[in-house]
């Protein structure tokens, strides 16, 4: 008896360091957010191992096995509803987790190829979440998916191949959805099961998370078994409880059966992608469906190899005054980005079609325009205002987000038939 | 490990830094295997369910049945017959040209608007607001013996609307 539990507790060890500075248990200073994240993981897999006995990857029994779930099994909408609540949980826990990251410096020496980690499951937490998305076959599911397959074909030199080859032919087809669900159900998981063991083991290896310096005082370190477990698990079964509770009233979504002739009006990308979709409305593709996601992915990925970019670590904001600022920053991001997009829907009015020059007008100008704020922000915190390079990367970081927030909302929330900007209200047809 | 490595190489290029050397090598080889045996499965795919096996040319109708200035859909050729109103005949793709979503028309702007993104187009398919990119496609229509024929093998893309694209009597 003392043997085997003496195992659970060595192989709890093997993902924890022995002792965590006392300092990190505090909840205010991780929020849970990668405990979360992995509660939900666990809850994904095991929805997902139940839908998997009754879910057919065939175009004639695809919906008609997801319909069956409601009717024939019992408390089988529930299952699915929990997974579809873990899976959009999943996108906000893990977005939230990656900011917390940065805001708490916890990206700097040591932590550098984590943080690259972390970048690589948040890209697999979303195509996780999209692949998913197309597997019943109805109206929501196709019409995303024709969206996102054309927005593939505006990548520059190879976009048309890599279209034909995740479409897997000229049409959307059976094997566009046997591509999907093999990357749903083997693929992804596959993947992130992987990185997240090397995410936890490279926590590990830099003595858990990050903590505040506490001056020449050596770091009162505590055992990890059970101060930590017992707030792990929590944080764990206060969510789960949460989930099962929530998926008995948000029900997932399942619209009419795909009809290749007919676009509902308006066609929604899901909510995750909503921010990209407002791109779209603005943008020539080229820039909204790969230019800007690069640049965006680029910078988060070369973030930590700038010397002196990461905050102090531990303390969120860096400090009280880093706080104030990141305040400002997330207020001019928001206000930036619903100016923005107020002013070219006041442009974009009948008559003023997309010029032969759209990939300047709506390309080239804009990004330059991006680049410049962020430049000339950047460059008046540091000469003017007198902040360290890691505050005013904080405030770029900050801004940038409270920009894909906005748009994200005026997405979900602003846009009716047509894609014409409306009052919540009023607007029709969403993707939740 | 590579103490112990340096101490038994016997020199820069020893025995054991030639075998790490073959395995590295060997390893990539297998990898690079492995990949091009996958992209192969995978875009052996690519070009199927292109049609042309299947009758293309489709009889949209009798050239009297469509007034001029009016909009047919031929579901079962997935286009439109837009009839000019000069008389021309343009067979209109109903995917629109910005994101691949399907176009209805309008009757009472006189347009085609788009459910996704709210491109609209003219009845010539011309982009009257963006952000389409380009009109939308059209397919050859041929007129014979007062049946309009159109062929739907492939789309034709193009620029700008020109009174030739139309089919005339």
């Amino acid at each position: 008896m003392k043997a085997s539990r003496q195992s659970i507790t060595d192989l709890i060890l093997h993902l924890h360091p022995r002792t965590v500075p006392y300092s990190t248990i505090r909840f205010r200073l991780s929020w849970g957010l990668g405990g979360m994240a992995v509660t939900l993981t666990g809850l994904l897999f095991l929805t997902g191992a139940l839908l998997l006995l009754v879910y057919r990857p065939t175009l004639g029994e695809a919906y008609g096995s997801v319909r069956a779930l409601g009717r024939d099994i019992p408390l089988g909408y529930w299952v699915r509803n929990i997974h579809h609540a873990s899976a959009n949980l999943l996108a906000v826990v893990t977005a939230l987790h990656l900011l917390r990251t940065a805001l708490t410096g916890a990206f700097g020496s040591g932590r550098r190829l984590n943080w690259i980690i972390g970048l690589c499951l948040l890209v697999l937490v979303l195509t996780a979440n999209f692949t998913g998305y197309l597997l019943p076959w109805d109206q929501l599911a196709y019409w995303a998916v024709t969206v996102s397959m054309a927005a593939l074909g505006y990548i520059p030199l190879c976009g048309e191949w890599l279209r034909g080859v995740l479409q897997g032919g000229t049409e959307i087809g059976q094997a566009t959805l046997s591509n999907f669900y093999v990357l749903h159900v083997a693929v992804i998981p596959g993947s992130l099961l992987v990185l997240l063991m090397w995410h936890f083991w490279l926590v590990r290896k830099a003595g858990g998370l990050v903590s505040a310096p506490e001056g020449k005082v050596p770091l009162r370190r505590i055992s990890v078994v059970p101060n930590l477990i017992v707030r792990e698990a929590a944080v764990g079964l206060s969510l789960v409880a949460f989930v099962l509770f929530l998926a008995m009233f948000w029900n997932a979504p399942l619209l009419e059966q795909a009809n290749p002739g007919m676009s509902p009006n308006p066609t929604k990308a899901p909510w995750y992608f909503q921010g990209l979709q407002e791109l779209l409305l603005h943008l020539h593709p080229v820039f909204a469906a790969f230019v800007w996601p690069l640049l965006g992915g680029v910078a988060l990925l070369l973030l930590p190899f700038v010397p002196n970019s990461a905050l102090p670590g531990g303390v969120w904001f860096g400090s009280d005054s880093g706080r104030r600022l990141a305040a400002w920053a997330a207020a001019v991001g928001a206000l930036l980005a619903v100016a923005a997009v107020l002013a070219d829907d006041a442009l974009r009015q009948p008559g003023v079609g997309m010029a032969a020059d759209a990939m300047l007008a709506r390309g080239v100008v804009p990004t330059v325009a991006v680049f410049l704020l962020a430049g000339a922000g950047y460059w008046l915190l540091v000469e003017a205002a007198n902040r360290t390079r890691a505050e005013a990367v904080m405030a770029v970081l900050v801004a940038g987000f409270a920009i894909l927030v906005v748009l994200t909302l005026v997405g979900v929330f602003f846009r009716g038939a047509e894609m014409r900007l409306v009052w919540p209200w009023l607007a029709t047809g969403g993707s939740l | 490990m590579s103490k112990t490595d340096s101490r038994f190489s016997g020199g820069r290029f020893g025995r054991r830094a030639f075998f790490n050397w073959i395995w590295t090598v060997l390893g990539l080889a297998a990898l690079a295997e492995l990949g091009w045996l996958g992209i192969s499965f995978l875009a052996s795919r690519r070009d199927r369910n292109r049609p042309g096996h299947t009758e293309s040319v489709i009889k949209a109708g009798e050239v009297s049945a469509f007034a001029p200035g009016t909009v047919t859909a031929v579901p079962q050729g997935r286009f439109y017959l837009a009839r000019l109103p000069d008389g021309g005949f343009l067979a209109l793709s109903r995917t629109c040209t910005h994101l691949g979503c399907s176009v209805p028309w309008d009757e009472e702007k006189g347009a085609f608007v788009c459910p996704c993104h709210g491109s609209s187009f003219s009845l010539t398919g011309e982009v009257v607001t963006g952000p389409a990119p380009r009109p939308l496609d059209t397919y050859p229509v041929r007129i014979e013996n007062g049946m309009v024929k159109v062929d739907c093998a492939k789309a034709r893309r193009r620029d700008r609307y020109l009174a030739e694209q139309a089919a005339r009597i």
